[in-house]
Parts: C-alpha cells; structure tokens; sequence
C-alpha cells in the first residue's frame, strides 16, 4: 500500500500537538489496530496503543555501547526517543509463526497450512532507519523468486506513520548509510514534531493515496514558509549532531580481503556469541523451522522461530558447525551485513540505527570494528607485524 | 495412536531436592496424556506401585555423592534402554557440588553433630561422570515444557528441540529490554543456555545461571562487562558458584574469582 509520490511535490501541512489524537482515532476508524512506542521496563519498545497517552511522552533516551538509560525530559514531545530494543519486524517477521500443522489419519497424515491472515496494523512512528530496513526486508521476503506470503500479506495490510529525527543517539549513524535522518520514501505519512515553549505541531505529509485520504480527514492546515524551514532545521540539526560514522567507500572490497584481519581475533575475545545484535538487528532475517509433535504422535507442527547466525546449529551440516567459533560467526555477520549483503540483495544490510551497539552487553561497537579494520588493513605496519610475531611467539 | 505395549518409564532418586521430578508431576494439562502413552513403571515420589524392570526410558535425578549412589547409578543404567537425566544435580552435580571446592571433612563438620556417622565421597559428581548418559536436561529446576518435549520425542523416535544458545535468544524472541543494558543488572543470560523462556529477565531480574553454560560460552568477556557495572571479584564468584559451580565454563570462570 505503500508507495512514494512521483512527479508531485510533497506537500507539508501542519498537525497541531492537540490534534494528534485525530490522526490516532482516524486510523482506528479505518480499522487500523494501532501499534507505536510505549514505555516498559526501562526502555520503549513497540506496543499496541489506543490513545496519544499511551506515547512516551516527554521521554527521551541516552545510548552508548551496551547501555541505554530513559529519563524525563522538560520537553513534553512525544517522539522524543529513538529506536529502543524492538523494530518492527515483530510485527511484519514475528519471532514464533506456525507454519503447518497436520493430523494422523487413517494410517495416513494430513497437512493443513496456516492461513496467516494479516492483522490490520498501523505503526506509529517509524524512523528513517527503519522505513529503510522494513524496504531492505521487503526484498529479502518479497523481491525474489520465492515471496513469503504471511509477509506479504501483512506487508500490504500495514498503515506507516514515519516520524522524522528530531535528536541523533549517540549510537546512530543513520548518515552514514544514507537512510536517515529524514524519511524519503517507504511512508504512508510523515511526521516532523516541531517543539518550542510556544508552540507544539507536527508537519505532516502524504506519501501514498491511503496516506492522502487519512491527511485530508484531519483538522490541518497548509504549513507557513517559517513552519517548513523549522522541519528542515530540526532535520539538518540532527544530521549535524550524528557522532558515530561507518565509512562504507570501498567497504565491500576491503571486508572480501580481510578474511584473515587480526582484529577478528580482538572482536573474538570480547563477543558473547549470545546473538542480541542479530535479534535487535531490523533487517537480519534468518530463521529456524522446528518440528514438534504432542505425546500421542496425532498431530504434528511446523513452528518458525528466529534464529541467529552466532548459534552452533546454525551453521551445522553433516559433522559438526562450520562457524565453530566466536571468530568465525562474528566475521560472518559483519561481512554478511556490509558486503556480501550487496551481492546477494544489492544495498548493504545495514541502516545504522545503532541498535547492534546499543544492545550488544559487552558493548561491541560495528562502526568500531569497522574503522579498526579499514585503518589497519592497507599494509601490515612494523608494529602491528611485530605484534602479530609476538602473538603467534606465545 | 493406541499402543499395545506402552513403554515403561522409570524415575530414579540421586542427592537431590525432588524439585526435578515433580516437574513431572507439575505438568497438569499433560499428565494424564503422558501417564496414557507410558506407563509409569517406577516412581516412588507419585505412586507405590512398582514394575519390573528393565525400563525403556530412565528419568534420572541427582547427582552422586556416596559410594552406594556410585554403585546404584549402574544398575539403573543396566535395567535402562534409555537414560536422560534431568537437572542441575545430575548434569552437573548440583549446588552440592560447591563441596567440590572445599574439603568435605571441614564442611560434614561444620553441619552435622556426629560427622563420624556421615559417609561420603569427596565430591559431587553427575551422573555422566559414572555411566553413559543418552540425553542431558539441563535446569535447576528443569521446565516442564522441555521434559515433555524430551518424552514426547522419545516416544515419536525423533530429535528432542532443546537449543543449547544463549538465554538471551529467548529474552529477545519475547521482547524483553536487555536488564544490563536498561538498568546496569549483572546477568548471566549471555553465557546461560536456554530452556527457562528467560524468566528472570522478563521479571527484571538478572539470569541466575540455573541452566549452565551455553554452548560456546565466554565468560571472560562477560565478566569483564559486569566489572565495568562496579561488580567485585567475590560477586562475579558466587554468580558463578552456584546450581551449575561444577559445570567446566562456570567452574573455570569461578576459579578466576578466587582472591
């Protein structure tokens, strides 16, 4: 359903802050069950809402390397967050599907297939990054020769409110992967939260024809020359505040070439191989069937679960796993994510949004290791030779 | 499916709280279904009623820490076509393994009035230390959902799914924010092996551990994370000296710790 305008200039209109509500009780009415960031347990994550009430408002979150901190901010804004522990892939990949299930018979078997009927979903402030990564997914579960039809069908059963960045975390780098911080495409609405003591609005602009008919049943207005210019300087403010940066010129080459890098060993050490960066990832997408059975052997299932390359099982073929070590599947989802990424889908499976940072427990930072390995790999410097000597020495 | 000769399951005792086993008789909405596909040929925590052996299938609880268990644990494996044990205790020999760090002629000393009636071996071992062990259920205690999922393969002839990664593939898959990365919460779930559906965490509680070491742990790295939240050596110690202390990745990780 979602498809971006071509030929038409986007057209900015202006939300009031009172108003919101409208926006959420005129997707309600479209049948739309309402899915957006909400607070819980320290952290927002991506829940069902009914009521503007239910947004974080006035919250804003602090992220670095392995921690992330919620506090109250003085600003009552209600997209003051960033992407916390979930995306929304959830919804659109959940983690748990039953794929089949099939009932004994008369010495035979039958098999009845899920129907998965979609659920009816809007999701209320989606970020660049993740319009990026749910596209990034689209062609993963939809692009090739072979779609996925529980996808699909949620895919074109899902409603998308983008709401642009007003604030960078510290572990984004959104600018770097060119999908952030503003939303180009992917939207059905989007949304830029302009705050100051005075005033509190959100510009607001259609990106598809159910988007223009949600936009028109609102009490808006066409956005004022100043009113525009203060979303574009809320977006070029954030642009400017993002810290992290992930160089990725060449990037594809140079990660081809370091198979045998010494700082896969350093990353090595450090990783837990427990697999919280390819969950919170918005874009991995690899997932693990699981045959069960109950007691009586009557009835069979097939269940999909998310699965995670940092697994033993995952890279198990007759004999053993292929990837037995940290090092092995650390190497292989870094080089999957920025290189080999582009041969097999075209773009490269990263969207900077940070969460692998953020969420990892010990802290491993992919812009990091990413620098260390392109600062380190051109020619073997007489320390990091001497290094390596002293290495293998003991 | 009915079967003419349902296959006779046996439940044995070991150095144990029982907690392993009643797992089996908490598993309400199962039960009847299970007592339909087996008979239950010897459990003495759920009925008197005894049934020869050999058993097909030999639930084994408790770790060994008597010279008589070393003895007994054989011949249930002989009277047994298929032995799993089912537990802390008897994968890795229990929080009765934090002896195993100790001299027991110090500890039965400090417990007991007459330690000269007390008879046992220097450490507690499990049980695959002394007999072929067909399938290990970790836990302490072990979750129900994964011993009938053990029962139900064993009677369908097909492999258990009992994933030996980290806990913190559960704790995503359910949507929980990462308690050491919310609130600064030391947790063993990175180095832990699933099974529980991460329950503390979703509690905001750090894991405990009771699952022992996931496959290819790191402890090391972990332990230099809950150093960096302002946990001592002694405090990343006792994490690790507990229901899984004896288990090889907690044990070595443990011993690191002792000042």
């Amino acid at each position: 359903m979602t498809q971006s305008k071509k030929n038409k200039p986007p057209k900015l209109y202006v939300l009031e802050r009172r108003d919101f509500q409208e926006l959420l009780t005129a997707l309600s009415a479209d049948g739309y069950q309402l899915i957006g960031p909400t607070l819980r347990e320290g952290a927002v994550t991506y829940a069902e809402i009914t009521a503007v009430e239910d947004l974080p408002i006035g919250y804003t979150d602090d992220q670095e390397k392995g921690t992330y901190r919620l506090h109250q901010a003085r600003e009552p804004r209600l997209f003051g967050c960033g992407p916390g522990p979930h995306s929304w892939k959830k919804y659109l990949f959940p983690a748990r599907m039953r794929l089949w299930q099939a009932q004994r018979s008369n010495g035979g078997f039958t098999v009845q297939a899920d129907a998965h009927t979609p659920d009816k979903l809007a999701l209320i402030g989606v970020r660049a990054c993740e319009l990026q990564a749910i596209a990034i997914q689209d062609r993963v579960f939809t692009g090739g020769a072979y779609v996925d039809p529980a996808y699909q069908a949620q895919r074109e059963n899902t409603f998308i409110v983008a709401v642009n960045c007003g604030r960078a975390n510290k572990t984004c780098f959104c600018t770097s992967m060119h999908t952030g911080p503003k939303a180009v495409s992917g939207y059905d609405l989007a949304l830029t939260e302009v705050y100051t003591p005075e005033q509190h609005y959100f510009l607001i602009e259609s990106g598809s024809p159910s988007g223009d008919e949600v936009l028109h049943a609102l009490p808006t207005r066409p956005a004022a020359v100043d009113e525009v210019e203060a979303g574009e300087a809320i977006i070029a403010a954030t642009s400017a505040q993002m810290e992290r940066s992930l160089e990725t010129k060449g990037l594809k080459d140079l990660l081809y070439a370091s198979y045998d890098h010494q700082r896969w060993d350093a990353v090595a050490a450090r990783c837990l191989a427990c697999g919280n960066c390819t969950m919170v990832c918005p874009t991995c997408f690899c997932t693990t069937v699981e045959d069960v059975t109950d007691l009586s052997g009557d009835t069979a299932e097939r269940w999909r679960k998310w699965d995670s390359c940092f697994t033993m099982e995952f890279s198990y073929i007759v004999g053993g796993s292929i990837r037995s070590t940290a090092k092995a599947r650390y190497r292989q989802w870094l080089t999957h994510k920025l290189a080999t990424w582009v041969d097999q889908f075209g773009t490269m499976g990263c969207v900077g949004c940070g969460r692998c940072i953020t969420w990892c427990p010990v802290g491993i930072d992919i812009t990091e290791e990413v620098r260390e390995i392109q600062t380190t790999s051109v020619a073997p410097t007489a320390a990091v030779t001497e290094r390596k000597r002293k290495r293998e020495n003991t | 499916m009915q079967r003419k000769n349902k296959p006779k399951l046996a439940v044995w005792k070991f150095a144990s709280c029982d907690g392993c086993q009643l797992s089996l008789l908490d598993c309400e909405d199962e039960l009847l279904a299970v007592a339909g596909a087996i008979d239950i040929a010897y459990f003495p925590e759920a009925t008197r009623a005894v049934m020869k052996g050999p058993y097909d299938l030999s639930l084994v609880e408790g770790s060994i820490t008597t010279q008589h268990d070393a003895e007994r644990i054989h011949q249930v494996r002989r009277n047994s076509k298929l032995l799993v044990t089912i537990g802390s205790c008897a994968t890795v020999g229990g929080i009765q393994a934090l002896r195993n760090f100790k001299d027991v002629k110090n500890l039965t000393a400090l417990v007991y009035a007459n330690p000269k009636y007390i008879e046992t071996l220097s450490k507690s071992t499990p049980i695959a230390d002394h007999v072929f062990v067909d399938f290990e259920l970790r836990g302490c205690p072990i979750n129900k959902a994964q011993l009938v999922e053990i029962i139900s393969a064993y009677l369908n002839g097909r492999k258990p799914n009992v994933p030996k990664y980290s806990v913190c593939m559960e704790c995503k898959r359910r949507g929980t924010p990462c308690v050491m990365v919310t609130q600064g919460t030391p947790c063993m779930g990175p180095v832990t092996q699933a099974g529980c559906g991460a329950l503390c965490p979703a509690y905001q509680r750090g894991c405990y551990g009771c699952f022992g070491p996931a496959e290819t742990p790191n402890p090391r790295a972990l332990s230099e994370q809950w150093k960096a939240l302002g946990k001592t050596p002694q405090e990343i110690l006792r994490a690790y000296r507990s229901f899984n202390a004896y288990a090889d990745a907690f044990r070595k990780e443990g011993d690191a710790h002792e000042g």
